[in-house]
């Protein structure tokens, strides 16, 4: 026999100024299985809690409902109230008279009648309350942390330093990503490899990270704790264990005249190579569409010249299954590519480069050795002109949002341009100067007031060359007049895409993005660095555009999501989950179908010589987010939902 | 009947949009009418073609859906399957001489209190203009009287 309680909350006037309380309350203690009712002025605050906790023991509860504010409010409180009383928490529930009834109504008689709808809706569905118990699933204490730039290196380094394990898996041969590419770094101006290249070092040797470059993830199956991942280590063509890095072999390589990635283009490299001098690990890999050897069928010179045998043509890409319990993804971001702007001359003119570009340009390691000496002739350029938002805050060319860095390398850009060009002079086409950030604005004064940068607001219509110049024409919108200026290299400010495969790649691991390829976090402003996945975390660009210092403070926000997951040994989650009925269950994997999480598993049911005598759903705990879609679709009803089961909601309704 | 008809309304709504969408417009303090009851569930997926049959046999007048915008459920898709569900059920509810317009079907975001409180107060004038829902019980004693040959 139910033995329910019903708590009515008047929240001072809130409820009961509109709803007639005492009413209520002896309306309720009439209804069937109802043994106590009463009211009071607030049942949240200390004493109200304890007279529920002495109602509950002195009456023997079965159940309890407080007829309050939301669930969203109060329902934990009142639920750890009940375990404190020795009750099931699952057998308390909060019929809402406040948020949405006694705010929302003005008529106080109809306001009442509500209430007592609600309430005993709520009272029919407790008596058909389950006890639950929340759901215990181990923790693997390693993390993946997917892609080695700085957010990656920040996120893994801080898991490791606290004593977890950590797999850090990078695509390309060596660590870095695009910071490695970067020359000076705003506001501080301090090199960028020489920041860089510690972090890349400390992690490489740091005990508790196991480095994976040129490996990609092939496959992420599992659930939160209990992640399995199917890494794919590409083949480098030369055996890690044996290869010292002494780089014979890049110089003896005959194919010498490949585009160089790293440089974006302006530098060359070998077809055997390392992206760039400082790599970690420092060992070359062969880029088998441009190797000799590969095309041929002969060469093999970095195999003679090889003193450690380390070159081995045949090896072929190996798999690794790799069990973790959280995800770092920092797959990091793009430089959108700017032949769209046909107008502009990207691809067409030689001089006309992007930001990225410039930043090799300007970098010591770069392949002008920190000169900045136009990309066609090699000749010191005597007026650059700096376009902002080639791409970013245009919805023509798709890109609607602000790619966030691009106002402050510009202004970086002219500064090391006049640092480096005496006499040069910049002119910075711009929409807006936006220069939100700790020295940020100060900076870009700088820009203007110390290196006298020509910021011209206003956007340029087109780029062509006359007389060995590169005529750009645009408009300076404060004097409202076109401008003209002979330049003899352009830089685009192009806008920081997505990585082409973000999307697919988002598919693999099973998280959300937006329209642009940039990944979901599940609240913008209160849960940034989490996916709407558990135990998938985002740090870096690939989440959104951001720059060093807002990439490394997510990254070690992340870090800190991943230590809480491993501080306990099992996960407590809500027990709201999908149970089925193998008896009737006829294996017809229409929940299959309709799970969104991939949560039911195919399940033999055996005699006892071991025959399969059929097969059922079986729904994974630890997987099942409990949003009941495969119970709709359940033909047979054998799935339910626990908290949420038909018969506790047919008797909602019919309790109305 | 001087008075005018006040109708009974069940709403099945997900906790995450319409749920939150409905405190919003509580905190708000937003007024409408006082017709309808909630039945908060975890996602509209969960709402099956038989909850709103039950409403209507206990005597509701009228039945109101609302879950997440496409593309915003909590649990990725639980909407879509939803959305298809009613679709297909529209038809049988036709079928089976139920006006479909006693049943309503929208998306409210948990941001959106205005268009909750806006929505209550359409669809409950709605119901009010269709009047009373009786076909159910003539049907019962269409079913209690003798067959006519």
């Amino acid at each position: 026999m139910a033995k329910i309680g019903v708590f009515i909350c008047h929240c001072g006037e809130n409820i009961g100024a509109k709803v007639d309380c005492t009413k209520l309350a002896a309306a309720m203690g009439e209804h069937p299985g109802v043994a106590v009712s009463v009211e009071y002025k607030y049942f949240c605050s200390d004493p109200g809690q304890e007279s529920v906790k002495r109602a509950i023991r002195e009456n023997n509860l079965t159940g309890v409902v407080v007829a309050a504010c939301s669930p969203r409010m109060h329902e934990a409180t009142f639920r750890k109230a009940c375990a404190e009383a020795g009750l099931n928490p699952y057998l308390c529930e909060i019929a809402n008279i406040r948020e949405q009834c006694s705010w929302v109504h003005t008529d106080n008689d109809q306001a009442t009648e509500k209430a007592m709808d609600i309430t005993r809706s709520m009272v029919e569905k407790v008596k058909r309350n389950n006890k639950l118990q929340p759901i215990e699933v181990p923790v693997t204490r390693r993390a993946l942390v997917i892609g080695g730039g700085i957010a990656g290196i920040q996120a893994a380094l801080d898991i490791a330093n606290a004593g977890q394990d950590v797999v850090l898996v990078e695509r390309e041969p060596s660590l870095g990503g695009h910071m490695a590419q970067l020359s000076e770094t705003f506001p501080t101006l301090d090199c960028s490899q020489c920041i860089m290249t510690p972090r890349m070092v400390e992690a490489a040797q740091h005990p508790k990270i196991r480095l994976l470059t040129y490996a990609e993830i092939e496959s992420v199956d599992g659930y939160i704790g209990n992640f399995s991942v199917r890494v794919r280590m590409k083949s480098r063509y030369v055996d890690i264990d044996k290869c010292t890095g002494c780089g014979d072999c890049i110089t003896k390589c005959p194919a010498k005249k490949i585009s160089s990635e790293f440089d974006c283009g302006l530098g060359k490299r070998t077809a055997i190579y390392t992206p760039f001098a400082q790599s970690v690990p420092n060992i070359p890999v062969i880029d088998k569409a441009n190797c000799i050897y590969f095309k041929n069928g002969k060469c093999k010179i970095c195999a003679k010249t090889c003193q450690c045998d380390a070159i081995n043509f045949d090896m072929q890409d190996a798999f690794e299954d790799i069990e973790v319990g959280a995800i770092v993804v920092a797959t990091g971001f793009q430089v959108q590519n700017n032949t769209m702007y046909g107008e502009y001359g990207y691809g067409k003119y030689p001089d006309v480069i992007n930001g990225l570009q410039f930043e090799r340009l300007a970098s010591a390691s770069g392949p002008t050795a920190g000169k900045i000496l136009r990309p066609s002739d090699g000749v010191e350029p005597q007026t650059v002109v700096f376009i902002q938002c080639a791409g970013s805050r245009d919805p023509s060319k798709g890109v609607r949002y602000c790619s966030k860095i691009c106002c402050m390398y510009t202004a970086k850009h002219a500064m090391l341009y006049a640092h480096k060009v005496h006499g040069g002079k910049a002119h910075i086409f711009y929409m807006d100067i936006r220069a939100a950030g700790k020295g940020y604005d100060e900076f870009s004064r700088r820009a203007i007031e110390e290196d006298e940068a020509a910021y011209l607001r206003g956007r340029v219509s087109k780029v062509w060359q006359e007389n060995g110049k590169l005529m750009v024409r645009g408009v300076d919108t404060l004097l409202g007049r076109p401008v003209e200026i002979a330049a003899d290299m352009v830089v685009l400010a192009t806008a920081m895409i997505a990585q082409p495969d973000a999307k697919e790649f988002a598919k693999t691991i099973g998280i959300g993005y937006d329209e642009y390829g940039f990944y979901n976090e599940a609240h913008l402003k209160l849960r940034p660095v989490e996916s709407s996945t558990a135990g998938v975390f985002l740090a870096g660009a690939c989440q959104s555009p951001k720059d060093i210092p807002d990439s490394v403070a997510q990254a070690s926000a992340t870090a800190s999501k991943v230590l809480a997951l491993f501080s306990k040994d099992m996960l407590e989650r809500e027990p709201v989950v999908a149970t089925n009925n193998e008896a009737t269950c006829a294996g017809c994997w229409g929940c299959v179908l309709a799970c969104p999480y991939n949560a039911i598993e195919q399940k033999d049911i055996v005699d006892r010589s071991g025959r399969v005598i059929k097969r059922v759903a079986s729904v994974n705990p630890g997987l099942c987010q409990g949003c009941g879609t495969c119970v709709t679709f359940c033909r047979s009803n054998s799935l339910d939902l626990a908290g949420f089961t038909e018969r506790q909601i047919f008797a909602e309704v019919m309790g109305l | 009947m001087s008075e005018t008809f006040e109708p009974e309304i069940i709403a099945f709504v997900c906790t995450y949009c319409t749920y939150a969408g409905a405190d919003l417009a509580g905190t708000s303090r937003l007024k409408y009418a006082p017709n309808v009851r909630i039945i908060r569930l975890p996602c509209t997926g969960r709402i099956s073609p038989m909850f709103i049959l039950k409403a209507l046999q206990k005597g509701a007048d009228g039945v109101l859906i609302s879950g997440c915008h496409p593309g915003d459920c909590h649990f990725t898709h639980g909407n879509y399957h939803a959305r298809r569900r009613w679709m297909v059920f529209r038809a049988l509810l036709d079928f089976i001489g139920i006006p479909p317009e006693r049943v309503k079907y929208s998306w409210i975001s948990a941001a959106e209190g205005v268009k909750f409180a806006e929505f209550i107060n359409s669809v409950t004038e709605d119901i009010r203009k269709l009047g009373p829902f009786e076909q159910y019980t003539q049907l019962i004693d269409q079913a209690k009287a003798p067959a006519s040959l």
